[in-house]
């Protein structure tokens, strides 16, 4: 590896810092929904993927079974799967390095090194590494420190962690709403998981949105 | 073992599997525009329909309580453009005041 663009560190550390903080969100949330602090640790550790961690932990808080917090979770992570295809031929690396590769593939990872793209493929990968890796540290340290401070808050009601998963969500999703296609398919999401809560067993509502984007995407 | 853990083991061994997978295949698979399409608003989906059913459900059952406070909270917050981890506490000290005061 060559010499280290400071651009591409400087870009590589400020997303890791500040992404991994939220790490303190999803550790309390996590407890919060019944989670032990071990199995919250080991989340962040083994998923490593905001956006499906935060789904398996809301299913199962929300009365779900296994099977459809993992379903719910798995749909969310098929896009670092797409983020790996993007990202395999500009790492061009093998055995246990495409191992370590594939596990901090994600969001930020990707999105920091296609950023680079200016600079080079050098510039490139040396984002994906400094930010996958950075992330993953400061994404652990805080799961850590928010599952340790939610065990010790007693009813998390008090705290407005029950609105902190929503509100998380919520904040995940806002960004994509770019077109009015997208922001219908939102509304549509939302009336459709609410209505059918009370008829089919918990998780299977917002799993079944799943098909709602595929149709849509189908159509145009 | 109970659910909790297995959603635990199994979600991180089908999230690192859909990681490596991607590595080991060739990036025209995803070149078709629906795909990308499909790619792009499963997560749209997904991610509404949680904040639908944390939001106003309990217990398979609609409700409107505290919740809907912070979440308008953190509405308010994405309008003016609020990093996320201000988006997440302002729902949070909103929902918190709302509970603690009624």
């Amino acid at each position: 590896m060559s010499r280290i663009e400071s651009t591409t560190f400087r870009d590589s550390l400020s997303v890791s810092i500040t992404v991994g903080a939220y790490g303190t969100a999803f550790g309390a949330a996590a407890v919060a929904n019944g989670f032990s602090v071990l199995q919250t640790c080991l989340l962040s550790l083994l998923t490593f993927s905001g956006a499906s961690q935060f789904a398996v932990i809301g299913v199962l808080g929300a009365g779900g079974g296994a099977i459809s917090g993992i379903v719910t979770a798995s749909l969310l992570g098929i896009r670092n799967g797409v983020y790996g295809v993007i990202m395999a031929p500009r790492l061009k690396v093998k055995g246990f390095k495409r191992i370590v590769a594939a596990q901090i593939t994600i969001d930020e990872s990707t999105a920091v090194a296609l950023g680079q793209e200016v600079r080079g493929e050098s510039a490139m990968r040396q984002g994906f590494w400094l930010t996958g890796f950075g992330v993953f540290l400061f994404w652990n340290l805080f799961t850590v420190a928010g599952a340790l401070g939610a065990q010790s808050m007693g009813d998390i009601r008090a705290w407005g962690l029950d609105s902190a998963v929503p509100a998380a969500f919520l904040g995940l999703v806002w960004p994509r709403l770019k077109t009015k296609r997208d922001r219908i398919l939102a509304v549509a999401c939302v009336v459709f998981a609410l209505a059918m809560t009370p008829i089919l067993p918990a998780g299977l509502p917002i799993i079944a949105t799943a098909f709602i984007a595929v149709a849509v995407g189908l159509r145009k | 073992m109970n659910s909790f853990w297995i959603a635990t083991i199994g979600t991180s061994v089908i999230a690192f599997v859909l990681k490596y997978a991607g590595h080991n295949v060739p990036e025209r698979i995803f070149a078709h525009p629906k795909i990308q399409s499909i790619n792009a608003l499963i997560p749209i989906a997904l991610l509404s329909a949680l904040v639908a059913v944390q939001t106003f459900t309990e217990k398979s059952q609609l409700t409107i309580d505290h919740r809907l406070a912070g979440v308008s909270a953190a509405v308010i917050a994405l309008m003016l453009k609020a990093p996320f981890p201000v988006v997440v506490i302002s729902a949070a000290i909103t929902s918190a005041g709302i509970y603690n005061w009624f």
